[in-house]
Formats: structure tokens, sequence, C-alpha cells
């Protein structure tokens, strides 16, 4: 029960932050905000206190507790309420600031927690459902917006056809080893090699190809772009932050801790679309001209190598897949804090929107450098050790080809973030007011961009968290 | 003939493939797709009741009775999206979803 305690505090604080909310009149929501960022606060605390050293079951073996989940965990919260941080005087300038955006937020980041924790194809499943529903709910918060409706519609049935092909694949693996929960999966499997055969294989294509649809992964990409666009950017910070690190708990359950041992035949599929979400992410961000589209196709890139980390199938692939998860989160809340911090005078999602930024707010343009060169893997910004342990992982494996293909992929990539460089810098501003941020965006948005130097610099410990709670 | 568990297998194969074809194929009406969405869903069920009682294994059912509750609160989302595109547009055809492109 303890280990499951933040979970079961978030359900009970999201309850009183709904009912508290039907009676706030203030316009600003402030009683709202401040109860559901203490919510966040206290729920951190709790999996802090009761994240165990070793794997702990709970109900019945389908709820796990470890220290990879308490790293998730933790950095999931802290991105919500990264999050919550950079929204707040969006929202009150574009008259969004609804209670609904925060209990969305909150519910999403609930679905998030039971992905994490989910040792059973059913919990994992209710997890991704509550995540999901949440998301499509965000996406269309905007009621009056005609793209948001049109990218949340996307959104929604691509993502039901998501959850329906990874159903489908759970009852396909259900049937052959009669068994929802992880660890007897893998046990049944290793009890019964033959069970590594057409049927089990069926079952798991079709799992994949849901995983590979919730992270956004070519072929199942299509709806990834529009709703980065489409959605408000709050929305699409958190699309692009908390839910990744779920989908990498979703990926590493599934495949490695249920069906580790039919890796043979899982090991192929996935260096496909890493090679097809590498290849096809980079490419076409270049043609971009909407600054948002631009970093979902970058999201699409940046999927292929936590992709390439997972196929590996070794420790060091998944401890590096890990590691990139959490920078390229850092990351991307690092790039849309800042495009909300511009969005001052209308929303800010044109790449000529940055033309000038370093006259018009130079800290502001010194943040956006450091998000662009740590995505493009320059050192010493982190992005380069992210995608060097990765590519050394893939090496290790004797995939030396395929590591070629990702420095070559990380080049093309390096082009369209060095572009926004380029207008920031180099370019005239179209519009010379100086760009003020607030004083709590600000402290916060210069944090997280330090910090894609700090962890650049000094990335030892990250990565020997990231080793220890993978073993 | 003895209706066995292939036979079930089959049925539902079939309905998960007709419900798949309906979200490709159709192109006109998206209140098409939410029920294509419903049928896929409901082709799992087929599936887990046919494998829970070939394994004699309660689990299937349970996990049948959530993937109906998740689907009605999908449904409810669905619709709800529907109304708002509906409001902006005043057009539910899927052709029409076509504003952002690249």
């Amino acid at each position: 029960m303890l280990s499951a305690s933040a979970e079961i505090f978030l359900v009970i604080m999201i309850c009183i932050v709904l009912v508290v909310d039907l009676f706030v009149n203030d316009k600003d929501r402030k009683v709202t905000f401040w109860l559901s960022f203490g919510t966040l606060i206290a729920t951190a605390a709790l999996v802090m206190n009761n994240t165990p050293e070793a794997r702990e079951f709970i109900f019945d073996g389908s709820y796990v507790n470890d220290p990879l989940a308490g790293l998730l965990k933790i950095a999931s919260i802290s991105m919500v309420g990264v999050g919550f941080i950079y929204s707040r005087h969006y929202l009150i300038k574009n008259n969004l600031m609804k209670g609904e955006f925060f209990l969305l937020s909150l519910f999403g980041l609930l679905g998030i927690l039971i992905m994490i924790s989910a040792n059973s194809l059913l919990i994992m499943y209710l997890g991704l459902e509550t995540l999901s529903l949440s998301l499509y709910a965000l996406v269309a918060f905007d009621r009056n917006s005609s793209i948001a409706a049109e990218s949340a519609m996307k959104y929604f049935i691509l993502g039901a056809i998501a959850s329906g092909s990874l159903l489908y694949g759970i009852s396909w693996i259900y049937g052959m080893t009669g068994s929802l929960e992880f660890n007897e999966i893998a046990l049944a499997i290793a009890e019964n090699p033959s069970l590594n055969s057409l049927p089990l294989w069926f079952g798991m294509a079709f799992v994949v190809v849901g995983i590979a649809f919730k992270f956004g992964a070519v072929p199942f990409h299509m709806w990834l772009p529009d709703v980065y666009q489409g959605a408000k950017t709050p929305v699409t910070l958190f699309i692009a932050t908390a839910p990744k690190l779920a989908a990498f708990a979703l990926i590493y359950r599934v495949l490695v801790d249920g069906l580790g041992g039919v890796h043979d035949a899982w090991q192929g599929t996935i260096l496909i679309i890493s090679l097809l979400s590498l290849v096809l992410g980079n490419v076409v961000a270049i043609a971009q001209t909407n600054i948002k589209r631009m970093l979902g196709y970058s999201a699409i890139g940046h999927v292929g190598f936590i992709f390439a980390g997972i196929f590996t199938g070794t420790q060091i692939g998944y401890a590096a897949a890990l590691f990139y998860s959490l920078t390229y989160v850092i990351m991307a809340a690092g790039a849309f804090g800042v495009l909300i911090a511009l969005s001052d005078e209308g929303d800010a999602d044109q790449l000529d929107d940055l033309k000038g930024l370093s006259q018009r707010n130079p800290w502001l343009a010194v943040i956006m450098l450091f998000v662009m060169l740590g995505m493009a893997g320059i050192p010493p910004w982190v992005g380069f050790f992210a995608k060097l342990d990765v590519i050394n992982a893939v090496i290790d494996s004797g995939f030396t080809g395929f590591a070629v293909l990702m420095v070559l992929s990380s080049v093309i990539g390096a082009f369209y973030y060095l572009r926004v460089i380029w207008y920031m810098y180099f370019e005239q501003a179209p519009k010379s007011k100086a760009i003020i941020i607030n004083k709590d965006l600000g402290a916060v948005i210069s944090i997280n961009g330090i910090l894609i130097l700090a962890l650049g610099l000094f990335p030892g410990a990250l990565m020997q968290l990231c080793i220890n709670v993978i073993n | 003939m003895v209706i066995g568990l292939d036979h079930y297998l089959t049925i539902s194969a079939v309905l998960f493939t007709l419900a798949v074809a309906g979200i490709f194929i159709n192109r006109k009406n998206l209140i098409l797709l939410l029920m294509c969405i419903e049928l896929m869903l409901l082709a799992v069920n087929f599936n887990f009741i046919a494998f829970s009682r070939y394994l004699g294994d309660e689990t299937g059912q349970v996990f049948v009775f959530f993937i109906l509750t998740v689907a009605a609160a999908e449904a409810a989302i669905g619709l709800a999206i529907l109304v708002v595109l509906f409001r902006n547009r005043r057009s539910i055809n899927v052709n029409e979803l076509d504003e952002m492109k690249g």
C-alpha cells in the first residue's frame, strides 16, 4: 500500500481540486493553481519517501515499485510542475485560465504514474487510457480554435486506433502465455520455449504498433506534428515532456520486462522503426516554417534515438535510452518554455517570430541557444552525451552501420537547429519591442537552460543513476 | 462440427479487419470512424472472452469489463471533440480535416 501512496494521494487531491475549483470566483484561479502546484510537490515528496531499494510488488503483483519507477515519476512530476509555472501567465493573458487545464494535467499525470508502475498489461492499459483521454481533452482545450479542434480529432482517432491495436496484441499475448503480469509472461516464455513462435509474434507485432503510435515513431507519426502545431503551446509543452517518459516506461516494461525472452523477435521491428524515425524526422523538419511543427518532427527524430537504445537489448542500451529520454524532456521543456515566453502578443509559433531575439531579450536567446545546441548534440551541451551513449551502446552490440546512420541523421538535424540560432542572432527583428518575461517564468527557465549545460558538463552522476536503476 | 477456439479467433480477426478497413476506407463521416473504433474494441473483447474460456482463467473476462468502461469514456470524449469541431467548422467531413499540412 505504502508503495502506491503517491498515486492514492494524487487521486484524492484531484477530487479536492475539482470541488474547490467550482467555488473559485477569482479570474486568475490563484487557489486552483497553488493547490495543484502544492499537490505536485507533496506527490513528489511521497514518491521520494516510498521508493524502495529493490523491486517490490504490490496489489497481488499487478503493481510494481522500483528505483526506475521512482526516477521516472520524479522526472514526470517535475516536468508537469515546470509546465504549470511556464503556462500560468500565458493562460491568464489568453483568457484560458480555467480549472480544467490543471485538472486534466493532473489526471494525465496520474495516468503517467500508473503506467510507470504497472506490472500487468491491464494496469498498463488503464494508465495509458487515463493519460490519453486527458490529452485528447487538453488538446481541444481552446474551444474557439479551429485548428485545435482539428488536431484533437486527429489525435483522438489515431490514438484510439493505437489503443485498439495494443489491446488486440495484448489479447494474443494473454491467450498464448495465460497471464497479464509481466514477470509471469516472462516466466511462461522461459519455461516453454515453444511459445516463441508465430502466434506470440503476431500479438507482439500489434503491441509494437500500439507503442510506436503512442511514441509518435515513423510510420505511425502522422498525428504528432499536427497535434504539436494545433494545441496551445502550454498543452504542447505538456505533451512533449512527461508522456515521453511514460512511453519509455511502456516500452521498457512491456518489451523488456515482459517479452525480454523473445528479444530476437522484436529487435528487427524496433530497429526499422528507429531507422525510419531518425531519417524522416530529421529530414522533414528542415522543410517546416512553423517552429512547433518543426519541434514535432525533431521529436520524431529523438524518438528514433530512444528506440535505438532499446533495440540493442543490453543493459547499457536501456540505460542510454533512459538517459536520452530524461535529457530530451528537459530540452523540450526549455524550447516550449521559450515559445510561451515569446507569446506576449499573440502566439509565437513561426520561425520568423524568433528573428532578432538576441536584440529583444538577450537572456531568452541564450537559453534558446542552449536548447538548440543541446538538441543538435553539440558538446558540451547535454544532448551530445545522450547521443554518444546511445551510439556507443549500438556499436557495442555490433550495429556499426546503424551507428554511422545515426551520426549522419544528427548532422542533418543540426542544420535546422542551427538555423534557429541564425534567426535569433543574425536576422533583424521585425518588431524591435523588448520582450519582458515574468519573474517566476524567468527564474525557472533560467534553471532549465543552465541545467542543459550543467548536465552536459557533468553527465556522470545522472548517467550512473540511469545505469543503477536499470540494473 | 465442433466450434473451437480457432473459430472465435477467426471471427474476431474478421471484425478487427473490418473495423480497420472501415477507418481507412471511409472518407466522409467522422461518426462512422467512431463506430469503427467501437467495433475494433468489441473484436478485442471477443478475443479475450474466447481465450479466457479456453484457458479457464477469469482474468480475460475482467479485462473485458475494463475495456467496455474505457470504451464508454472514450466515446464520450470523442463525441465532445466532434461537437467542438462542428461548432468551429460546420462540417464533420473527414476530407475537410486538412487545415494543417507539411
